[in-house]
């Protein structure tokens, strides 16, 4: 068996008695693509806000690569591998599509470097190709923030591309977006995966379904259960989460 | 045109360089020396502005505190024309400046002795508010403080320093600060024309200096990163960036620019006091940088020459009406331009107040239709 490339293990998360999540284990294997799916309240985004070191669990343990990373900023964990695009697109709208991109993708982020020496050419043609690929290229000069809702999606996606993380969390990729749209983000998503390891977190289930990966269920902070789509689909207890008390009879 | 434009600035400088200390010596044009020294004044301030830009125009992180670092510029300056000037006016008997005798000190305070040099007092001018700067800016970015908090703990030090310096007349004289008109300085007294003449020039020259140095930071990805903290400073973290550092190299560059301003200001003005750190000081800095452009490097130098020159000329002819015209000022900014001037002027706001009056033809060019696909394939169809 691989060694698990993430590995949550009895986390909990507690917001003041409130639990967000409860002794949630989670293992992710390098390559892996993985769709997590949950009503609303689920721990979904929390879920995330662990793993990128922006919530500390209250109990447990999260472990990257097996070294543990509760504690660790931000910037930190993101530096070990991790990317994360977050519910809304979140870009820097005062920059242009090509800057927001360039920066993302600097492979030294220290105030030094970014003074003194310019982009390499390699990375710059990489955004290029990036913003080729999703349809951004006539924009690369236009301000991030005039931006239609579904190309600042893409562009946020775009971004998390170019900073190249082992690990890439998106958090409701296709809100918002075209049924167009929405199957080619299932494609990039598919492409990146056995390169990258992608957790996809989404409501819209003819996306989960295009993406075929395995899914993991949440529900009130705990993992309900685990499987392909359709098991999932197939377990009462999903359904009773989803549509509310069935078995009145 | 291009080229012209670029040129521009740097024609205006020169004229005032060459031109205008001329046309004060000769009287003829209506342009006096006290009017050039006003203006000397005014271009000094620009410093300080440049610096203001800096940190919240470009990094979003609004300081009410920059006060602190122009007053210790100027101090820095004139405790050293204060120690070096040997006459009748400067110096008491017991050979130290005049006002410790009125205090009955007669030995120099411990942190007066670095300042006979005039090298160490020159460095001293920016170097002590960047250590400053640095130091209590690390502590606070480190912190994640930001928003309005950091505009209340930069104006709580403010207050901290403003208090200091009044109180301490044994060691810098307290609120009535320290006079440098009648000192000496490459042989002229400060206060005579020759010198406000050299004054305006070093201010000019330095000047362009100032602006280079923020276009480096603001021009390249260390500037990207700067508008990348103010859009959305997490989201920055997530893509591994440390903002910590950038907010402190960025505050540290204001506390040296406004060193230097309060340094020339104070040879330009004849005095330093704790006036300089005064509340109101401080938020007026914030107000020429809104007024003449947030965001760009033009901006907060047309904002700090023009808001203060208008100064001048309301107070000569309305005394009290200052503060009123100014808040309307700020007001009528904020509201009609919230690019300032120059951001009006840039980004076509002329040629659409031009078109409101209907000189001008209006042009709908939203998003921009050079960059619209579907508008690229449409025009081709026809």
């Amino acid at each position: 068996m691989q060694n698990s490339i993430l590995d949550l293990d009895q986390v909990s998360v507690s917001f003041d008695g409130f639990y967000a999540l409860t002794d949630l284990d989670f293992k992710l294997y390098p390559g892996e693509l993985r769709s997590i799916i949950g009503p609303n309240g689920a721990g979904k985004t929390t879920f995330l806000d662990v793993i990128t070191g922006k919530v500390k669990p209250t109990k447990g343990n999260v472990k990257l690569r097996g070294k543990n990373i509760i504690g660790l900023s931000e910037q930190k964990i993101s530096r070990m591998g991790v990317g994360r695009k977050f519910q809304t697109p979140r870009v820097f709208e005062n920059l242009t599509v090509q800057r927001n991109l360039e920066l993302t993708a600097s492979p030294t982020k220290t105030p030094w470097a970014l003074l003194t020496k310019s982009l390499s050419s390699v990375a710059r043609d990489e955004v290029f190709k990036i913003m080729e690929y999703v349809g951004l290229a006539p924009y690369a000069k236009l301000q991030a923030g005039s931006l239609s809702h579904g190309q600042k999606q893409w562009l946020a996606i775009s971004m998390l591309v170019a900073q190249s993380p082992d690990i890439i969390l998106l958090d409701e990729p296709v809100a918002g977006l075209t049924d167009d749209e929405t199957s080619k983000t299932a494609e990039l998503i598919k492409s990146l995966a056995g390169e990258h390891t992608v957790v996809v977190i989404e409501h819209d289930m003819e996306f989960i379904r295009d993406l075929g990966a395995p899914v993991t269920v949440l529900h009130q902070g705990q993992k309900l259960t685990e499987g392909s789509l359709e098991e999932v689909k197939r377990d009462p207890r999903v359904i009773e989460v989803y549509l509310g008390q069935t078995d009145e009879n | 045109m291009k080229l012209f434009k670029r040129l521009v600035p740097w024609i205006l400088l020169a004229f005032a360089f060459f031109i205008l200390p001329a046309m004060a010596n000769s009287e003829l044009f209506g342009f006096s020396q006290f009017r050039l020294n006003l203006f000397g004044r005014y271009f000094s301030l620009a410093f300080v502005a440049l610096g203001v830009d800096l940190i919240w125009g470009y990094t979003g992180l609004l300081s009410l505190g920059q006060g602190i670092f122009f007053s210790l510029g100027g101090y820095a300056i004139a405790m050293h024309l204060l120690l070096v000037t040997k006459n009748d006016f400067t110096t008491g008997a017991n050979g130290l400046p005049k006002f410790f005798e009125n205090y009955g000190v007669d030995n120099l305070p411990f942190f007066w002795e670095p300042f006979w040099s005039f090298p160490v007092s020159i460095i001293a001018v920016f170097i002590v508010p960047s250590v400053i700067a640095g130091f209590v800016g690390y502590l606070i970015f480190r912190n994640r403080i930001k928003g309005v908090y950091f505009s209340i703990i930069t104006q709580a030090s403010l207050m901290v320093f403003y208090h200091f310096f009044n109180g301490q007349q044994k060691l810098v004289n307290g609120t009535n600060g320290l006079k440098t008109s009648t000192t000496e300085i490459f042989g002229l007294v400060a206060g005579s024309d020759e010198a406000q003449i050299l004054f305006f020039r070093i201010t000019l020259i330095l000047l362009p200096f100032a602006y280079l140095l923020c276009k480096y930071l603001t021009s390249g990805r260390f500037g990207d990163s700067l508008v990348a903290i103010r859009d959305d400073e997490p989201r920055l973290r997530f893509s591994g960036f440390n903002p910590t550092p950038f907010k402190v190299i960025v505050f540290v560059v204001a506390g040296g620019l406004a060193g230097i301003s309060g340094a020339l200001y104070t040879v330009q003005s004849g005095i330093v006091s704790p006036q300089f750190m005064s509340i109101s000081m401080s938020i007026e800095m914030v107000i020429w940088v809104a007024v003449g452009g947030r965001g760009t490097l033009v901006g907060p130098i047309i904002g700090a020459v023009l808001v203060n020159y208008l100064r001048s000329l309301v107070s000569e002819a309305l005394p009290e009406a200052w503060l009123f015209v100014q808040g309307a000022l700020f007001v009528f900014v904020v509201v009609l331009m919230p690019d300032g001037i120059y951001g009006w002027f840039t980004k076509g706001g002329f040629t659409s107040m031009l078109a409101a009056f209907g000189i001008a033809k209006k042009t709908a060019t939203y998003p921009k239709l050079d960059f619209d696909e579907s508008v690229q394939e449409e025009s081709f169809k026809v």
